[in-house]
C-alpha cells in the first residue's frame, strides 16, 4: 500500500481524502469544520482523526493540499474593451480558480479606486490593448493603482509595449508586480496560460501567508492551488485524458455551492452547422464561470429572482407562502439541513433552478440573422449541445437521491431555442466529493487520478 | 512592435461575402500592413471595439450586398464617441442599392464622415496607394 493524501481547506469544511497509488483507489474521505480563524491545523486534525476512525492511522507519503479558506483567492481585473481585453482578463482569473470580485474596463477612475481599495483584492491583473495596440489606457490605469495604498501584488498582462511602462510606475510606487505575456497578444486571440501560472505563483508565494494557511502547510509536500483550479485541471484531465489512457471527451461539470454556482466546460463548442458565423472572444477548452447570485443558502434569493418565484412553487410543490417563509430561514439561518420533507422539496427547486440559471449563462446562444442571401446563424460561446455527459459535484446536491432529476434542469429547453444547452446527456454524480482531490494528484499521477475518477463518478442514467 | 500601419477591416451589417475580405486580407498584408480582420456580419460596435484595442489607424468597411448605406450610418460619430477621434475611414464595395451615379453616393457618404469612399470594382491597389497618402 501506497497511501498519500489530499486536502482540501474549504472556506466551511476542511475534507481529507486518502488514496491508495498501488491498488488505485479511494481509501476514505473525512470532514471536519475548517479553523482559520484561529489555526487551521486543528480543523485538519479533527479531520485526520476522522478519517483514522474510517480507515486506521496510516503512513502518508505525501499530502497535497488546495484552498478556498478565507473567501478564497479575490481578483479584481481591468482590460480595455470589455468584450475583449476586460473580459480576457476576467477568463484568465476565473479558470485560475479566482473569485472575479469585480472587472473594470476603459479608464479606471478614482472613484474605482476607493471602490478597489474597499474590496481588498488578494491579487490583481491588470490588462489592455493587444500588443503594439493601444497603451494610453493601460498606463493610466497603472498611475490609478499605484495611488491605491494597499500593498495587493499586481500582474500586468497587457500590450507588451507598454508593460515596462506600467512596472515602472506600481514599482515605483512600491507595489509588487510582476509581468507576463498579453492575455490577448493579437486581436481575438485569447492567451490565458502565462498569466494564470503567474497567478498561481503569487497564489503560493504570498496569498497562502495572508490566508493564515502556512502554519498547515509546513505538514504538505506540495501544491496549494486554489479549489476551484484543482476541480477544473480534474474536469480537464477526465475530458482529455492522458497519454496512455483515453479521457470521456466534451463534459459539463456543476458545482452548485451554499453561495455560488460554478459552471466547468471541456469542450471547444465550435458551431455545429455550416452557415454560422462565429461571434467574440475564442473560448478556451476548459472553461469556468461562477454565478456569484446562485447558490443554496447565501445566494438562495438570486436563484428564486432568477428561475421566478413562480418556478419555484411549482417544482416544490409548495405555496408561495410557505415559499417565502422557508427562504427568510435558510437565508438567515444558512447552516439549515434538509431535514423535512418540505425543505428537501424546496431544495429540490433551488437546486434544479440553479443549474438551470448557471448552464443557461454559461452555455453560448445561437441568433437567427435573416440576410438578404437568406438565413444566418450568429453564435456566441460555446455550443454545449452535443456534450453528452454532466458531472455533478458540491455537498449540496451529491447526497439527494433525486439528483438525477435537478440535473435534467442542464437540457436544453425547446422554450428557448437560442440557448445551446446540452441535448442528451448522461448524468455523473460525484458521490466521494472528491474532484478537487483527483485534481491535485492529477499534477504528479495523472494516470491514477484518471482511473479513479472513472470508478468513483457514479452514473445515474440518461437525462433527455 | 512594428511601426506598421494598423487597418481593422471587415464586411459590415447582415452582410455574408467571405471571400473579397479575405483577398484584401492578404492584399493589405502584403503591402506591409498590420491587418485585423474581422470577417463577416460585423457590427459597428466590433469595428470600435477592435481599433480601440489594436489602436489602429484606420478601419475599412466594406459591404456588398446593398444596404450599406443603413448598415454605415452612425459609425464616425460612434468612433468620436469611442474616443477614436479623427480615426481614418474607408468604405468600399457595392454600398448602396442599385445603380446610383457615383459622385452622389460618394458624397453621401463623406457625409457620412467617410474619408474615402470606393464604388464596386476597385482594385485593391488603388485603397493601399490611398492609404499610403492618407498615413503618411
Amino acid at each position: 500500500m501506497k497511501p498519500i493524501l489530499m486536502i482540501d481547506f474549504g472556506s466551511t469544511n476542511t475534507k481529507v481524502t486518502a488514496v491508495d497509488l498501488d491498488e488505485q483507489k479511494v481509501l476514505g474521505t473525512a470532514a471536519s469544520y475548517t479553523t482559520v480563524q484561529t489555526d487551521v491545523n486543528d480543523g485538519l486534525n479533527n479531520a485526520l482523526k476522522l478519517l483514522s476512525e474510517k480507515i486506521g492511522d496510516l503512513e502518508y507519503e505525501h499530502r497535497y493540499a488546495c484552498s478556498s479558506a478565507a473567501g478564497g483567492l479575490k481578483m479584481i481585473s481591468c482590460g480595455l474593451v470589455p468584450e475583449l481585453t476586460a473580459e480576457a482578463a476576467r477568463q484568465a482569473s476565473l479558470g485560475a480558480g479566482a473569485k472575479v470580485m469585480k472587472v473594470y474596463s476603459y479608464q479606471m477612475t478614482e472613484d474605482d479606486a476607493e471602490e478597489i481599495q474597499q474590496l481588498k483584492p488578494d491579487i490583481f491583473l491588470l490588462t489592455g490593448g493587444t500588443d503594439g495596440g493601444n497603451k494610453e489606457n493601460i498606463i493610466e490605469n497603472a498611475k490609478i493603482l499605484a495611488q491605491i495604498p494597499l500593498d495587493f501584488p499586481i500582474i500586468i498582462a497587457g500590450n507588451r509595449t507598454a508593460a515596462r511602462t506600467c512596472e515602472k510606475i506600481l514599482t515605483e510606487a512600491g507595489k509588487n508586480v510582476k509581468v507576463c505575456e498579453n492575455v490577448m497578444p493579437k486581436f481575438n486571440q485569447l492567451n490565458i496560460g502565462p498569466a494564470q501560472d503567474v497567478i498561481r505563483e503569487v497564489f503560493l508565494d504570498r496569498i497562502i501567508k495572508a490566508k493564515g494557511l502556512s502554519k498547515a502547510s509546513q505538514l504538505i509536500s506540495g501544491i496549494m492551488m486554489p479549489t476551484p483550479a484543482a476541480v477544473l485541471a480534474a474536469m480537464e484531465l477526465l475530458s482529455k485524458g492522458t497519454e496512455n489512457q483515453p479521457g470521456w471527451g466534451e463534459l459539463v461539470a456543476v458545482d452548485v455551492g451554499g453561495a455560488t454556482t460554478d459552471i466547468y466546460s471541456m469542450t471547444e463548442g465550435l458551431p455545429e452547422r455550416t452557415n454560422t458565423v462565429l461571434k467574440g472572444l475564442p473560448e478556451p477548452y476548459a472553461k469556468r464561470t461562477v454565478e456569484g447570485d446562485i447558490g443554496m443558502r447565501y445566494s438562495a434569493n438570486g436563484i428564486v429572482e432568477a428561475g421566478g418565484l413562480a418556478n419555484v412553487c411549482r417544482l416544490s410543490g409548495l405555496s408561495e407562502d410557505r415559499v417565502c417563509e422557508l427562504m427568510e430561514l435558510i437565508t438567515t439561518h444558512t447552516d439549515t439541513m434538509p431535514t423535512t420533507e418540505e425543505l428537501r422539496n424546496l431544495d429540490f427547486a433551488l437546486a434544479s433552478l440553479a443549474i438551470k440559471t448557471g448552464v443557461t449563462r454559461h452555455a453560448g446562444t445561437l441568433e437567427k440573422v435573416y440576410t438578404p442571401l437568406g438565413e444566418a446563424y450568429a453564435q456566441t460561446g460555446k455550443d454545449l449541445s452535443r456534450v453528452d455527459k454532466v458531472v455533478i459535484t458540491g455537498g449540496s446536491l451529491i447526497h439527494v437521491d433525486t439528483v438525477d432529476k435537478i440535473a435534467a434542469h442542464a437540457l436544453y429547453d425547446m422554450k428557448e431555442p437560442g440557448s445551446l444547452k446540452p441535448q442528451r446527456f448522461e448524468v455523473l454524480v460525484d458521490k466521494q466529493y472528491i474532484l478537487s482531490a483527483m485534481g491535485l494528484l492529477s499534477q504528479y499521477e495523472p494516470d491514477i487520478a484518471l482511473n479513479i475518477m472513472k470508478k468513483e463518478l457514479k452514473s445515474y442514467g440518461i437525462a433527455e | 512592435m512594428s511601426e506598421k500601419k494598423k487597418l481593422v477591416i471587415g464586411v459590415i451589417g447582415a452582410d455574408v461575402h467571405a471571400v473579397g475580405i479575405q483577398i484584401l486580407n492578404h492584399a493589405f498584408e502584403a503591402a506591409g500592413f498590420d491587418v485585423t480582420n474581422l470577417g463577416v456580419m460585423v457590427s459597428q460596435e466590433e469595428f470600435i471595439a477592435a481599433a480601440t484595442e489594436t489602436a489602429a489607424d484606420a478601419i475599412l468597411v466594406s459591404s456588398l450586398y446593398g444596404h450599406g448605406e443603413l448598415d454605415c450610418r452612425g459609425l464616425r460619430e460612434k468612433c468620436d464617441e469611442a474616443g477614436l477621434k479623427d480615426i481614418l475611414l474607408y468604405v468600399g464595395g457595392n454600398i448602396v442599392v442599385g445603380k446610383q451615379p457615383f459622385n452622389e453616393v460618394e458624397a453621401r457618404f463623406k457625409k457620412m464622415g467617410y474619408n474615402r469612399v470606393f464604388g464596386p470594382g476597385t482594385a485593391p491597389e488603388e485603397t493601399i496607394a490611398a492609404l499610403n497618402e492618407d498615413l503618411k
